[in-house]
């Protein structure tokens, strides 16, 4: 276990400061060449620059490359190369929009890697009753496991720092929940996700210097979704990930289809005051946000706080999950 | 609405997982294809998708009773 402490606080500190150091290039660099989008919920409409993907990237990598050098093993390159992959998907939605059905089966794609390489384990493990063998499932669930989470998060990008900070608590109670579970390699390959998306965090929090975009968004669900699938806990991590599937689940039972957020009305509109309230237009989706403002207008810094108690909520949820997958009844 | 609300949803979906992982594991190990199929082990795959089938009927069962439940927490706060 020791041998493992070092090489853990080392790839958590790159993890931390490549992005603390390499984001605030990154902006500048994006307001040169005028990659910059508006914020909307903002008083005068600021252009913040986007996307944030490749610094969240950069980070990724050189952590868990430097990991590699401590344990080459195939899960840190199946994390890697499906990251990368995911990574791929964004900067191109983020450079063209593409369609609805563009990004699940792109990353879909990327989730190949995975069953490639062989860097999985076809049981999937439920608390409290044990777990099953699925050979036929568990392919195709890994093929789905990718677009979703990277979708999930990608849709709850829709305020200044919910994606990066609700990340962060996510990506915390998975790596807890694997420290709880001894699966110990895939918790320590799980620890840049988490300091990556809180060093984003900073730059990303109300009121944003920069946007992850789908490129940020995408590498970091799509880096959770693999680390599910490798540490054998796609249950405790669907469960730290809730108010955000509640999020997609809402908007899907109200749109009714794959579409593009771009291409459908916002859920929200802005009160003179500048704060957010329901979107009343019957073609409005119904999201998380809309929930959460059915009691009434919130500024954008109470109902992120909401995101982030719920995100809390749900961690705290996994986490006893996992002690829950100790004990077989 | 109170966010209590989406806190309970939350519990709610949580525990529908619990029992929902259980009844997966509980029926599915009933499963087997022994004795009606002997091909090596295509036994095993017929019986993985036999237990596939029957996961995603539950999954279809779980959407279904979180809408319900969905609606019923949330119907006179926002229009469905």
């Amino acid at each position: 276990m020791f041998d493992q402490i070092v090489p853990a606080i080392l790839i958590s500190i790159v993890a931390f400061f490549l992005v603390y150091v390499i984001t605030p290039f990154l902006i500048r660099t994006l307001e040169k060449r005028n990659f910059t989008v508006k914020d909307y919920h903002r008083k005068g409409g600021a252009m913040i620059p986007r996307p944030g993907g490749p610094s969240i990237l950069i980070g990724i990598i050189a952590s868990e490359i430097t990991l590699y050098l401590f344990f080459p093993t195939t899960a840190i390159i199946t994390i890697i190369i499906t990251t990368s992959l995911a990574f791929v998907v964004g900067i191109i939605d983020d450079r063209w929009a593409l369609g609805g059905w563009f990004k699940p089966l792109a990353l879909a794609a990327s989730a190949i890697p995975i069953i490639f390489l062989g860097a999985y384990d076809s049981n999937l493990a439920f608390p409290l009753f044990g777990s099953f063998k699925i050979p036929a499932l568990y392919l195709a669930l890994i093929i789905f496991i990718i677009p979703i989470t990277g979708n999930t998060i990608n849709s709850i990008d829709v305020l200044n720092g919910v994606a990066s900070g609700f990340m962060t608590i996510a990506s915390f109670a998975l790596t807890i929940s694997l420290f709880i579970m001894q699966h110990y390699e895939i918790a320590i390959a799980s620890l840049p996700l988490g300091f990556v998306s809180l060093a984003f965090y900073k730059y990303h929090k109300f009121p944003s210097k920069i946007f992850p975009g789908d490129s940020g968004a995408l590498t970091l669900g799509a880096m959770y979704g693999v680390i599910a699938i490798l540490g054998h806990v796609e249950i405790v991590a669907a469960i730290a990930l809730l108010p955000a599937v509640i999020n997609s689940f809402l908007f899907l039972s109200s749109v009714k289809r794959i579409v593009e957020h771009r291409q459908i009305r916002n859920p929200t509109t802005i009160t003179p005051d500048f704060k957010l309230m329901v979107n009343n237009d019957k073609d409005a989706p119904v999201t998380l946000l809309s929930l959460i403002l059915a009691a009434g207008p919130m500024t954008e810094k109470q109902i992120v706080s909401v995101i982030f108690k719920l995100a809390l909520f749900s961690a705290f949820l996994a986490i006893v999950t996992s002690f829950m997958m100790e004990i077989k009844i | 609405m109170k966010n209590h609300a989406i806190f309970s949803f939350i519990l709610v979906m949580w525990i529908l997982i619990i029992i929902g992982g259980g009844l997966l594991v509980i029926f599915t190990s009933m499963i087997s294809m022994e004795g009606y199929i002997t091909v090596g082990s295509l036994e095993l795959y017929y019986a993985s998708i036999a237990k596939a089938l029957f996961a995603i009927i539950l999954v279809i069962i779980w959407v279904y009773v979180l809408t319900r439940i969905k609606n019923w927490v949330f119907h006179k706060k926002i229009k469905n």
